[in-house]
């Protein structure tokens, strides 16, 4: 297993490990079984994102991959955020090993995921945001693939 | 500090072994097939590593066939005896399911060939019971394959009784034998085995050469088709070099093995400890009796086994993992989930397999990098802050001792 030297940067000093206490949204996608969790929390002010923590526990890209998308969001409005995609987080990361495309999978969906809790919080309605219930029950690693992109 | 501890992945080459094969790979470059003098100077080496071989594991020479690897060994004693003698005896096998994958995966592709194989499962700490064996054997089964020494927790099987079992039904018996040769006594007498399965690169010699020891009278099928070398049943041009450090290999750690046996031990009962006592919810997956001298296997709750084998490289230690990410595979390791671990801890497994070379000082310096490593990785994971949140936590798995 070959990783660039951007995702063993990421992995070994990561950004924005940690928690929220008073969170705007938090977000949790992953199974334990499937040997990845990643969990989000948003700080959002005025539409901004203006502090972002993550929790990851799972191989050196899943960790990675949190990494980099915490970073790609901070102090960006929501609605830009949300335009987050996995490709962007591998590229930012000078790509990933095939089999390990499913942790940026996964850290786009931690992240539309704590949106669609902050959104909740506000009365609003994720699915007008255009974001589909993540996928928590299935991974890669378990064969199942409800959300293959 | 550099630490190599992943000799049941593969081992350096021992110093004295390179020395002696040397020479095959410089100016003893003749081919042992011809019959001028610099053919027949190696193919005398050649002879004299198989007596060496031999002698190890208590068999003759002519029962000693080198293959390319121990591979090749597990794929021919199968593949062999079962084109030899399904006609005669039936298409039945059985196994363990802790088998290495060179079984396993021989034994899965035979499934889709017609062939019915019978895995018997392992119990917590890895053993199957003699028992299991005698109640699965059928008057179709063909073979019973079961390893010696397991690759992952270092789980030793108790052979010479499935030996008297499988002798007692006449049932041919085939072990594989490449965690254990050169680290526990092996001898072919005493386990009545039929084929028996050796790699070299286990024992301080180099990759890419092994052996199957085939008992007198049994008479597998070739795997390969071609020239007269090993006795036309293993054809291909001799890797002599290898071959001879084989011998050299083998020879030093038998009799190297009583002494060695103490240290190593000494060693793994240390780093255990270590890791269990200072660091929590940790299970054991190394059983407590009758396993390899070196293995240690242990599932670190809470945290996933590659990002630990990425941080222990970052501090020089080398080690192995059975997760699904570290293994490249989509699946936790086979055997851990046979031991009855759920996904998730099998996930978080780590495997330290030391030899003679490992010292205290190293042992000592990956407890501690451990300590440090879980601390880091478990601060960061969710579920652990799911656990220290539970003010009294409960186990809720099956803990393995
Ligand atoms: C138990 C067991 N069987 C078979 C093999 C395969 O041996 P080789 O690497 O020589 O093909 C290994 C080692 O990888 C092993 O540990």
């Amino acid at each position: 297993m070959i990783y660039s030297e951007k995702v063993m940067d990421h992995f070994s000093n990561p950004r924005n490990v940690g928690a929220i206490a008073d969170a705007d949204g938090v977000g949790e996608v992953g199974n334990a079984k499937c040997g990845d969790i990643m969990k989000i929390y948003l700080k959002i002010e005025n539409d901004i994102i203006t502090d972002v923590k993550f929790k990851t526990f799972g191989c050196g890209a899943a960790v990675a991959t949190s990494s980099m998308a915490t970073e790609l969001i901070k102090g960006k409005p929501v609605s830009e955020a949300l335009k987050l995609t996995n490709k962007a987080v591998v590229d930012a990361l000078d790509g990933l090993p095939a089999v390990k495309i499913h942790c940026s999978v996964l850290a786009e969906e931690a992240i539309k995921a704590a949106i669609a809790d902050y959104l909740v919080k506000q009365g609003k309605n994720p699915a007008d945001y255009g974001i589909k219930e993540a996928c928590n029950s299935c991974c890669s690693s378990c064969g199942s693939s409800c959300n293959e992109k | 500090m550099f630490v190599y501890a992943d000799n049941a992945a593969t081992t350096k080459i021992d110093p004295e072994v390179l020395k002696v094969m040397l020479p095959f790979l410089k100016e003893n470059f003749g081919n042992p097939s011809t019959f001028y003098s610099k053919g027949r100077e190696v193919s005398l080496a050649i002879e004299h590593a198989r007596e060496q071989v031999a002698q190890a594991i208590g068999a003759k020479p002519s029962e000693i066939y080198f293959t390319s690897c121990g591979t090749e060994s597990d794929n021919w004693a199968i593949r062999g005896i079962a084109s030899r003698y399904t006609e005669k005896r039936g298409k039945h096998i059985i196994t363990t399911n802790i088998e290495h994958h060179a079984v396993l995966h021989t034994l899965k592709a035979m499934e889709k060939e017609g062939y019915e194989v019978t895995y018997l499962p392992v119990d917590r700490e890895g053993f199957i019971s003699p028992h299991q064996v005698e109640d699965a054997i059928r008057p179709d089964t063909l073979l019973i394959t079961v390893m010696t020494a397991n690759n992952e927790i270092g789980s030793v099987q108790p052979i010479v009784e499935i030996g008297k079992i499988a002798r007692a039904h006449k049932v041919l018996f085939h072990t594989d034998a490449v965690q254990a040769v050169g680290h526990i006594p092996v001898n072919v007498e005493e386990m009545q085995v039929d084929l028996l399965s050796l790699s070299a690169h286990k024992f301080c010699a180099p990759k890419g050469i092994g052996a199957l020891y085939i008992r007198k009278g049994v008479l597998p099928n070739n795997l390969l088709q071609g020239g007269g070398q090993e006795r036309g049943k293993r054809p291909g041009t001799e890797n002599t070099a290898a071959i001879v450090g084989m011998g050299a290999a083998i020879e030093k750690a038998v009799r190297t093995m009583e002494q060695n046996t103490a240290k190593i031990s000494v060693l793994r009962d240390r780093l255990i400890a270590g890791i269990m006592n200072n660091i929590p919810y940790c299970i054991r997956n190394t059983p407590t009796h009758d396993m390899l001298p070196g293995t240690v296997n242990i599932s670190v709750r809470y945290i996933e086994g590659e990002s630990l084998l990425l941080l222990l490289d970052m501090n020089g230690i080398c080690a192995s993992s059975g997760s699904a990410c570290a293994s490249g595979s989509l699946d936790p390791s086979h055997v851990l989930l046979a031991l009855g671990l759920p996904h998730e801890t099998a996930h978080g497994s780590v495997r330290f397999s030391l030899n003679h070379e490992n010292t205290i000082e190293q042992v000592d310096y990956i407890i501690q990098t451990m300590q440090s490593i879980t601390t880091r990785l478990r601060d960061m994971s969710p579920l652990w802050e799911n656990v220290s949140k539970e003010s009294s936590f409960q186990e809720k798995e099956p803990v393995v001792l």
